[in-house]
């Protein structure tokens, strides 16, 4: 159950997203949640149409009997019918239980199957091994580590298009939240532990990166840039962050990880063996696992 | 001597300072207004010491009101920051005041606004509503009242004396841990609510045995009126849900004061389990101030739709559903924590079933207008308002109860917008209606009606404009809580501030209705059964005794003989039909009703007041570490306590 | 005349103070569970100091709990005294000055074993502070300390309620009032007691049996 599990759902199906329902529909890009690029955020997307479309069925006749029953029995209007004393009607009533139920019952549905379908834990799809990148929220940066690579990043992060990601999210700081909008839904980044986000770009771009969760001072200027690029132009651009002399040392980390505001982004050619281990069990008081 | 307190603790930046001057100079002026109409012997013996049910509910009102001033001061100030700090420009507003603020916002909407919004009216109606003379332990409810005073009072000094908590109303680890918050701030939050929430829990004690004991002969349980059923539920919530509060904050002062480690980061704490334990509170916390709303409600659509309630069962199973389910759907407030997919699920699932029992009341309440003849008086637009709101805030609620949706939506500024749809829309807009409902019967005379529907039209378009924006903006990416803004999200943020503008002019509206109604109050005197009807429209039994109540609050406590307890009384007497008035009709009907005998009443004492100005002391002995004074409180409560125990005579008689 | 029961102060009054009594244990029962389950999170995170299996000694806890359980006793026969000596299980009528010694000494021997129970709690909270293993050495001993310190403050209370009653009997012998009160102590002890047989079995014989 751990790795390539192979997504079954129609709702994850990136390739809806060729022919998909958005394409040509451009007042919805300026809304990052409801303008997806990768097949997590259409998925999500989709699974939100469809509830609201569920709940209409219930909404838009409660609004109209609302407004219909306000106006007919207005105390004016003295042709209507008048019952002051019908209390109960045990057909109705049934009714009006009846009908919740139902949609609940669908959404209930709905939601088991998605929230299997949509856990971030589970890894994404096919035959490609995900790209893994180590990510550490930090007082008020974000850190991301390449371990294949061994480059490392501050407040950018790329990724090739149509390659499965999976962020493994831990903090050195207050709770925090790691959100791409565009590309899919977000998680927390805590200390001591390790919380994975699978997401894919199924589309070159650079999309805004945050933290969702208030975590001090700084808070507002948490932010990040993901760009998607395809697998040529990622694979030169880490050959090219590679050259870079910087190396993030554990005594380079400790620096970077002071509270500060960080706005240009960083980069690191080569980083310290198990660095990121480190950041994690500084916390648990575990010895820290070797690679 | 006085611990952390130095004399820096008063110094501050320039908008800050404004704000202390606010609070000095308004002290001052009350103060002062006091000493000028020589008033302190009657605020001393017609309030302090009050020990009556329909005082203590007047002065939750009060600071009710209060607090809703400096809670709408705060949103308007966090409005215009985020208009003005977009892109490079840091706004008016440093990172940190513009943090203590959204969290003093947070803070004081709920604990200082809406709970005793709610208690002020519990207070005033649930007493009348079932018949009885007073609440089970009135000396125990004066006591709640200033404790609840007391932790707003500690609360609003932050302002004068060091910083509030910049960490989210609900103050989250390890941010508000010493490690990241070395401030009194976090101190602050947690006495002010601990000790308001003692105030909260003995209100609760209190109220459920006022229902389960105190109702007049012949009300059964199913003869209460919806609105003491709703607040049944609410105060079996407050008992179950507000120790967890008081537990769940007293670790974390552990954590602060003795260096325990139950949510830092190090020494194996877990923040999570901090997380799990607040919304354990936090989740009923929402239906603790919800379902009187909906009791509200409940008496407000058959008065003004001149029609029996439809479908009383349903509506008190409902209620009870809500109850039961309100404590298995907390995770819902962190699905993004990391749980597996089999958990979320679940509580996702619970989540929407809450939606099934809500509908049904959704559906009574249109059913009640269906064949009435409805009057639309204010409380009625206040309900029309809250349906319009409420249906939407409740899709956007079960929207985010899918975790796979709830990924992209939380501590975005949808969520922002869906909860103040259901804490505006929902609550506020409940507890303005019964105000307005219930105000005749307190003060005896009516409110304009005029400038409460100008009131009611500010307070919904107001309302749209202020949200409807931020659902936009949270699905634009926007999350909550930033002090500076990408500059793609700034139109929005300008039509959300009108918004938040036009809300405080229905504000206005509502303080000019309050200052007109007052000076023309000889114009617009109740009679005891106000609203149009044939036969005047109560229903229920508050409306039988005179606007204002006697103290005693009823001669000879009524028999009740059905739902509808004064509506009965009333039918008695030969069908009630249109064209019949209410004096003739009503007096006959309360004669019918009377029983003559001797009554029993509680002593005024100042007691109260006292144990919660020591226990004010005592919080703020512990916020700044200057132990002796936090140690002479608690010991002169537990003196003050003891003394009163000793004491007999308590009660005295009136002869009727 | 006609006096109407919910107006009356006799019976009516007794049961809706009682009553309310009940509500509170069941809150300070939700209280002690959220301190439990703390206790159930935590107990692992013990970060290098010592376990739960380390710190118990079986005897002394046992000893503790047979004083505490004695102590639930002797309040019991105390109220017990109380309600034989107006001659019916109803608390109406009849109150002299008689046995109301047998009630006194029924409880200050009950606060007797209360204060034994705190001097030993304090015992073993001095002998774990002065080992090094106070609440702030690890999350694990956080929640240790604050679960059966809160249980210790209540027996405190608990004593302090007792002393105050004592004086009233003393004063106003006994009487509805007084034997309202009784019944009121009685009940929170008891209750302290059911809260230590779960700390004693959870904390202390499970926590032993990890060993």
């Amino acid at each position: 159950m751990h790795s390539h599990c192979t997504v079954s759902s129609s709702i994850l199906d990136g390739s809806t997203l060729e022919h998909g329902i958005i394409k040509g529909v451009d007042f919805l890009s300026v809304f990052a949640v409801l303008d997806p690029k990768g097949a997590i955020a259409l998925a999500e997307r989709g699974l939100m149409f469809h509830a609201v479309l569920f709940m209409l069925i219930v909404a838009v006749p409660v609004y109209i009997l609302l407004f219909f029953f306000a106006w007919r029995y207005r105390t004016g209007n003295t042709k209507a019918a008048y019952a002051p004393h019908w209390e109960h009607s045990k057909m109705e009533e049934l009714i009006w239980w009846a009908i919740p139920f139902e949609i609940i019952l669908i959404l209930g549905a709905l939601t088991w199957t998605s929230t299997h379908d949509l856990d971030p834990r589970k890894t994404l799809n096919v035959n490609v091994a995900p790209l893994v990148i180590e990510v550490v929220a930090l007082d008020w940066k974000w850190l991301f580590l390449y371990p294949e690579e061994n480059i490392a990043t501050v407040n950018y992060v790329r990724v090739p298009r149509d390659k499965p990601v999976r962020f493994d999210i831990t903090a050195d700081a207050p709770m925090n939240s790691f959100w791409i909008p565009e590309l899919g839904g977000q998680i927390y980044a805590m200390t001591g532990m390790i919380t994975s986000l699978n997401l894919i770009a199924n589309e070159v771009g650079e999309f805004a990166g945050k933290s969702a969760n208030y975590s001090g001072e700084g808070f507002a200027q948490m932010k990040f840039t993901a760009q998607a690029t395809s697998q040529e132009n990622f694979d030169a651009w880490v050959a090219e962050v590679k050259t870079s002399s910087s190396t993030l040392s554990w005594s380079e980390y400790e620096m970077l990880a002071e509270p500060s505001v960080t706005k240009e982004p960083l980069y690191y050619g080569s980083v310290e063996p198990n660095l990121y281990n480190m950041i994690v069990t500084k916390f648990t008081g575990l010895p820290v696992p070797s690679h | 001597m006085f611990g952390k307190l130095t004399p820096d603790a008063f110094i501050h930046g320039p908008v800050e300072t404004g704000a202390q001057l606010i609070v000095v100079v308004g002290a001052l002026v009350v103060i002062g207004l006091l000493f000028y109409t020589k008033s302190w012997g009657w605020l001393y013996r017609n309030w302090l010491t009050s020990v009556d049910h329909k005082k203590i509910g007047v002065m939750y009102l009060v600071l009710s009101f209060v607090m809703l001033m400096r809670g709408a001061m705060d949103a308007l100030m966090m409005r215009a920051q985020q208009v003005v700090a977009v892109g490079d420009s840091a706004g008016y507003l440093s990172p940190d005041h513009y943090s203590q603020i959204f969290t003093a916002h947070g803070v004081i909407m709920i604990f200082f606004v809406a709970m005793p919004f709610m208690f002020g009216l519990i207070n005033l109606i649930v007493p009348l509503q079932i018949g009885s003379r007073d609440v089970a332990y009135p000396f125990l409810n004066s006591m709640s009242l200033w404790l609840t005073v007391a932790g707003a009072m500690l609360m609003n000094l932050s302002l004068v004396a060091g910083e509030f908590a910049a960490v989210g109303w609900l103050a989250y680890p390890p941010l508000s841990e010493l490690q990241f918050s070395p401030g009194v701030g976090v101190d602050y939050y947690i006495w002010a609510l601990q000790i308001a929430g003692v105030g909260t829990l003995l209100s609760g004690i209190n109220f459920l045995v006022t229902i389960i004991k105190m109702r007049a002969p012949g009300m059964w349980l199913m003869r209460m009126p919806i609105f003491v059923w709703t607040v049944l539920g609410s105060m079996l919530l407050v008992i179950f849900a507000f120790p967890i509060l008081t537990a769940t904050l007293g670790l974390l002062s552990l954590d602060r004061i003795f260096g325990m480690h139950f949510f830092t980061t190090d020494l194996g704490g877990s923040a999570m389990m901090y997380v799990n334990l607040i919304w354990a509170w936090g989740h009923p916390e929402v239906y603790i101030l919800i379902l009187p709303a909906f009791g509200i409600f409940s008496e407000i659509v058959p008065v003004f739709s001149q029609k029996k309630l439809f479908g009383y069962t349903s509506m008190v199973v409902a209620t009870l559903l809500i109850v039961i389910l309100s404590f298995v759907v907390w995770v819902h407030h962190f699905f993004t924590m990391g749980a597996g997919a089999n958990v979320n699920a679940f509580f996702g699932i619970m989540t929407m079933v809450i939606a099934i029992p809500t509908g049904v009341k959704v559906f009574n309440w249109l059913f009640t207008m269906f064949r009435g003849r409805i009057v639309f008086a204010t409380p009625m637009l206040w309900f029309m308002g809250f349906l319009t709101t409420f249906i939407l805030g409740g899709m956007t609620g079960v929207l985010m109860a899918i975790p796979g949706a709830d990924f992209q939506l939380h501590n975005s500024l949808f969520l922002v917008a869906h909860f103040h749809n259901m804490i505006i829309g929902g609550v506020l807009f409940g507890f303005f209606a019964g105000f307005v409902y219930w105000f005749p019967k307190i003060f005896g005379f009516t409110l304009n009606e005029r400038l409460g529907k100008w009131a009611f039209w500010n307070w919904i378009v107001g309302f749209l404009l202020a949200f409807i924006p931020l659902y936009a903006l949270g699905l634009m990416g926007m999350t909550r809580r930033l002090s500076q803004v990408d500059p793609i999200f700034q139109p929005l943020l300008i039509v959300a501030a009108v918004g938040a503008c036009v809300i405080a002019l229905g504000m206005f509206f509502q303080i000019l209705q309050l200052i007109v109604s007052v000076l023309q109050r000889k114009k617009n005197i109740a009679g005891p059964d106000p609203w149009p009807g044939p036969a005047g429209g109560g229903r229920t039994l508050e409306w039988a005794t005179s606007s204002p109540p006697p103290h005693y609050n009823f001669a000879s406590i009524p028999r009740v003989h059905g739902r509808d307890a004064f509506w009965v009384l009333k039918e008695a007497n030969g069908p009630v039909k249109e064209g019949k008035t209410w004096p003739e009709r009503r007096s006959s009907a309360l004669e019918a009703a009377h029983e003559r005998t001797h009554i029993e009443m509680p002593k005024y004492t100042p007691v109260g007041f006292i144990v919660a100005g020591c226990a004010f002391l005592s919080g703020f002995g512990i916020v700044w570490h200057i132990w002796w004074l936090a140690l002479l409180g608690l010991v002169a409560i537990a003196i003050i306590l003891i003394a009163r125990s000793f004491e007999s005579e308590i009660e005295y008689t009136i002869a009727v | 005349m006609t006096t109407h029961p919910s107006t009356s102060s006799g019976h009516v009054q007794e049961d809706k103070v009682v009553f309310g009594f009940w509500v509170y244990l069941m809150s300070d029962c939700v209280l002690f569970a959220g301190l439990f389950a703390t206790y159930a999170v935590l107990q692992n995170a013990t970060f290098g100091g010592p376990s739960i299996a380390e710190l118990v000694s079986v005897p002394f806890v046992l000893t503790e709990t047979m004083i505490l359980l004695t102590s639930s006793f002797t309040v019991g026969l105390a109220l017990l005294a109380a309600h034989r000596h107006s001659g019916t299980t109803t608390l109406r009528v009849g109150y002299g000055a008689g046995k109301k010694y047998l009630v006194l000494t029924l409880l200050a021997v009950t606060l007797l074993l209360g204060l034994a129970f705190l001097g030993m709690e304090l015992k073993e909270f001095s002998h774990l502070l002065a080992e090094g293993n106070g609440p702030s050495r690890s999350a694990f001993l956080s929640s240790f300390f604050t679960l059966i310190g809160t249980h210790g403050l209540h027996v405190f209370f608990g004593s302090l309620w007792m002393l105050i009653l004592m004086a009233h009997i003393v004063i106003k012998g006994l009487n509805p009032g007084t034997v309202r009160k009784l019944t009121m102590v009685s009940l929170f002890w008891h209750f302290l007691d059911i809260i230590w047989i779960f700390i004693f079995t959870i904390v202390y014989l499970m926590g032993a049996l990890a060993l």
